[in-house]
């Protein structure tokens, strides 16, 4: 069964360098990297100690919070260094890899035939369960609650990232297993988005809602998905999980091992060959930056796509979330009254002597710069533009920037996650953090609410 | 690029102390920075909000222009040495030579001091506060000296700013933070300080204030004080919508207004909402009066009548109506901020304005009082417009329980 969503408010970024559709193997990596840091809120204990052996889906660390909660090792290798920072908090463990991985052996099992008891179990022993998330404060599910849907979104339309319709493609008995797990551990249904045009994986899987939406970004977002259907009110859970992950899952049930293989887009203008690489979570980014090649030295990689990921070094690796690498250039560059200069290279979504308006198919090449400073909220009315939920976006980001609790819960806070605010980041003339504003404020309910 | 590695250097050599953000100041001003992201949106607009306040000062320039040449035009026309434009919004007599030089040695000193005093105060509030020189008083600088009488004197003007930044806007917080339009403000604290200046019918033309009561005395009224005191209005009304006729320096000329508006709407800079149904608003009330007019109730000897029977449409091209709904009334930081607000925050400015310009025997021109008005209520139309999506959430869990 499929419904049909349309989304009117939002923006597609059109930019250069889009993954061609071609499919490479990454080099196999040498070290693999997992940071804590990923794990939003969740404070590690370890389980191996530096130097000792490990196998894909050996526990590294378990949550302090809840022991149940595991974080196993993506390869096998061996633990060389646990990395800590400021008041020892540990902020990465390096693992050496093994030329071949070998896997700890979990055993097939049907998740047809198991009870929800039994499914979350298995998750969390294998340590699948940080795929998961939940609504409110986007972070990892509370094993705890059982929430009133789950939602997957299939469709992409964040710029330059992984088109799902691609990585999925040949992955439906995965894909079908990881969702079978999955509907059984919500009374209510598992939805999942798809895009109108191509032909979705998740055509013809069963236990499972088709959405067919379009629209502009961010109709491929998991919280439009979210608002559109049925949106997190107070005191209610929703789970998200993104689409690769529930083919790990899947494969887990299938073959008994934590696969955590990814087919991630290595995008942006600054790469030589953009295209699709298979290669493992945590792994060096520079197997596949340099396989494709650099058009310039001085770039920005980023974790993730462009409007949610997070920098980081050339040297350093893989998140354990994403499937995308992006590499665009660094902005950190003058320009000559570059504030009052007609723009024809630049997006914007005025007409004040900027002329993208013009060029709607035209595909750009931004830079880093925030082309200007940082300044107080001034203009109104344009966020609403490219922000598709029923929520004020200017009054719930002021209300977290004065920590209002009682406000941000009335405005909507339980149903918005960071990457919702992307968008209206983007097009923010003041140039303000909305994506942190709305992170801290987040982690304020958390801890206050929680 | 020898300039840009020295300011870069300077930059850097300066960052953190006290003069750091009127050096930036001055820096953005000729650069665009070299910031970058650094979490979230890697990649941001091209528009910041130097470009967006920029964008209304393009919008004011023509006015600015046209009220150079109309002071002159005004000033030589009452004293007889020019004949009337008579052809039109090109008319030769209109765009003279002489008419821009005796404008322009009496308006730029206005746009001056209004800029040197106003960036003055905001430079010192940022060195004191440690943040960086807002561009809020860009557009404040160019509107004040637009909507003062011509005859203003200069310390009259500078006390004014000086109280509008920091009063209007400094003890909120700055830029973003004020809730009344800081050059409204500036006006306001004018016409309460000064009212022998800002009314009457002598300020309105250069020179006019010199002269009075002297054999070479001129009048300057403008057509609300006419309309006012129930005097016959000489003025036609294609001239009204020219504006060629006095008025304070740059509000008077419709079309450019309409122009700068259509402008702005097409930026994306100003908003439609409030312009349309500020508009809309003066046409209802501009109608109930005409009907009231009409139907015998208030009658010719009423003090009321010449500007209640005022024809609706007339209202929009006279007074600082157009320019009040085109520059000051879109100031998003003190306008409502919701969409939905926005109707109803630019229907009552319309209405209210036309109503205090029709019964308020001591001021004729409403826009500014209706203008602040509304500035102070705002934020109380965006609490309810807000409450009612508030109400929607709970709606949602109460049927979801129930």
């Amino acid at each position: 069964m499929s419904k049909d969503i349309k989304i009117k408010k939002g923006l597609n970024i059109r930019l250069k360098g889009e993954a061609d559709k071609t499919l490479s193997s990454a080099p196999r990596s040498r070290t693999f990297v997992i940071r804590p840091s990923e794990f939003h809120l969740i404070t590690p204990k370890m389980v191996v100690k530096e130097g000792e052996k490990v196998e894909a889906g050996t526990v590294l660390f378990y949550a302090k919070t809840n022991e149940e909660l595991k974080f196993v090792s993506p390869v096998s290798g061996t633990l060389s260094k646990i990395e800590r920072g400021a008041k020892r908090v540990i902020t990465s463990l390096h693992i050496e890899g093994d030329p071949q991985d070998n896997f700890k052996e979990f055993g097939t099992k049907n998740p047809d035939s198991m009870n929800s008891e039994e499914i979350k179990n298995h998750l969390l022993a294998s340590g699948c369960w940080p795929f998961i998330k939940q609504r409110p404060y986007d972070v990892i599910a509370n094993p705890e609650v059982m929430p009133k849907a789950i939602f997957i979104s299939g469709y992409t339309t964040a710029p330059l990232a992984a088109e799902y319709d691609f990585v999925l493609k040949g992955k439906e008995s995965q894909l079908q297993a990881g969702v079978t797990a999955l509907s059984k551990l919500t009374k209510g249904k598992v939805h999942a988005g798809i895009g109108g045009a191509g032909v979705s994986p998740f055509n013809g899987l069963n236990d499972i809602e088709i959405h067919n939406i379009s629209g502009p970004h961010p109709a491929g977002n998991v919280g439009t998905l979210i608002g559109e259907i049925d949106p997190v009110n107070k005191g209610e859970t929703v789970w998200t999980i993104s689409p690769q992950d529930v083919v790990i899952i899947g494969e887990l049930f299938l073959t008994g091992k934590f696969n955590a293989e990814r087919i991630i887009a290595l995008a942006g203008s600054s790469v030589k060959t953009p295209k699709y690489y298979t290669t493992k979570i945590g792994a060096e980014v520079a197997t596949f930056v340099y396989d494709a090649g650099l058009n310039e030295e001085n770039v920005r990689v980023i974790n993730g796509d462009v409007l949610t990921g997070n920098a980081i070094n050339p040297k350093s690796h893989l998140g354990y979330y994403n499937n995308t690498v992006s590499v665009i250039p660094e902005g950190d560059d003058y320009e000559f009254f570059g504030w009052t200069k007609p723009i024809f290279n630049k997006i914007s979504t005025s007409r004040a002597l900027t002329f993208s308006w013009m060029f709607p198919k035209k595909e750009f090449d931004l830079n880093t710069n925030t082309n200007g400073e940082h300044r107080a909220f001034v203009t109104t009315g344009n966020y609403e533009e490219v922000f598709p939920l029923d929520i004020y976006p200017l009054q719930i980001l002021k209300a977290c920037m004065y920590k209002d609790l009682d406000e941000m819960e009335a405005l909507g806070m339980y149903e918005v996650a960071p990457e919702d605010f992307s968008l209206t980041e983007f097009i923010c003339v003041s140039k303000q953090p909305h994506q942190e504003i709305i992170r801290n404020g987040l982690d304020l309910m958390y801890k206050e609410i929680g | 690029m020898g300039l840009k590695q020295n300011l870069h250097k300077l930059k850097e050599k300066y960052s953190g102390t006290k003069m750091a953000p009127a050096f930036n100041a001055i820096h953005t001003f000729l650069y665009l920075p070299n910031e970058t992201t650094h979490s979230g949106s890697h990649i941001r607009v091209a528009d910041d909000l130097k470009r967006t306040m920029n964008t209304v000062i393009m919008a004011l320039v023509p006015c600015l222009i046209f009220g150079i040449f109309n002071t002159g035009y005004q000033h030589f026309l009452a004293l007889g040495e020019i004949e009337a434009a008579s052809n039109g919004f090109f008319s030769a007599s209109f765009w003279s030579w002489q008419n821009f030089a005796a404008g322009a040695w009496s308006v730029l000193p206005l746009v001056i001091v209004s800029y040197v005093v106003g960036l003055g105060v905001e430079f010192i509030f940022a060195i004191i506060k440690g943040h960086e020189v807002e561009e809020g008083y860009l557009v404040t600088g160019m509107l004040v000296p637009l909507i003062v009488p011509v005859d203003i004197p200069l310390w009259m003007l500078s006390v004014a700013v000086i109280f509008g930044v920091v009063i209007g806007k400094e003890v909120f917080g700055g830029t973003g933070m004020n809730i009344l339009n800081p050059a409204l403000t500036i006006r306001a604290f004018l016409f309460f300080a000064y009212p022998t200046w800002m009314s009457g019918d002598k300020v309105w033309v250069l020179d006019a204030v010199e002269r009075a009561n002297t054999p070479d005395a001129i009048s300057g009224e403008t057509i609300l004080g006419s309309l006012a005191q129930n005097n016959p209005v000489t003025h036609d009304w294609l001239d009204m919508f020219y504006g060629f006729v006095p008025g304070s320096i740059g509000e008077t000329s419709a079309l450019l207004i309409l122009l700068g508006g259509l402008f702005l709407i097409f930026s994306k800079i100003g908003s439609w909402r409030i312009m349309l149904s500020s508009v809309v608003g003066a046409i209802v009330m501009g109608l109930i009066f005409n009907w009231v007019t009409d139907a015998g109730i208030i009658t010719e000897t009423s003090k009321f009548y010449g500007l209640m029977s005022t024809e609706f449409w007339q209202h929009l091209l006279i007074g600082g109506f157009a320019f009040g709904v085109v520059y000051m009334a879109t100031d998003p930081v003190t306008a409502s901020q919701t969409n939905r607000g926005k109707w109803i925050y630019g229907f009552l400015i319309g209405f209210i304005a036309i109503l205090i310009r029709v019964f308020n025997p001591a001021y004729p021109e409403g826009m500014m009082l209706a203008i602040l008005l509304m500035n102070v209520f705002a934020p109380t139309i965006d609490h309810y417009i807000v409450q009612g999506n508030v109400k929607r959430r709970l709606k949602r869990l109460k049927s979801k329980t129930a």
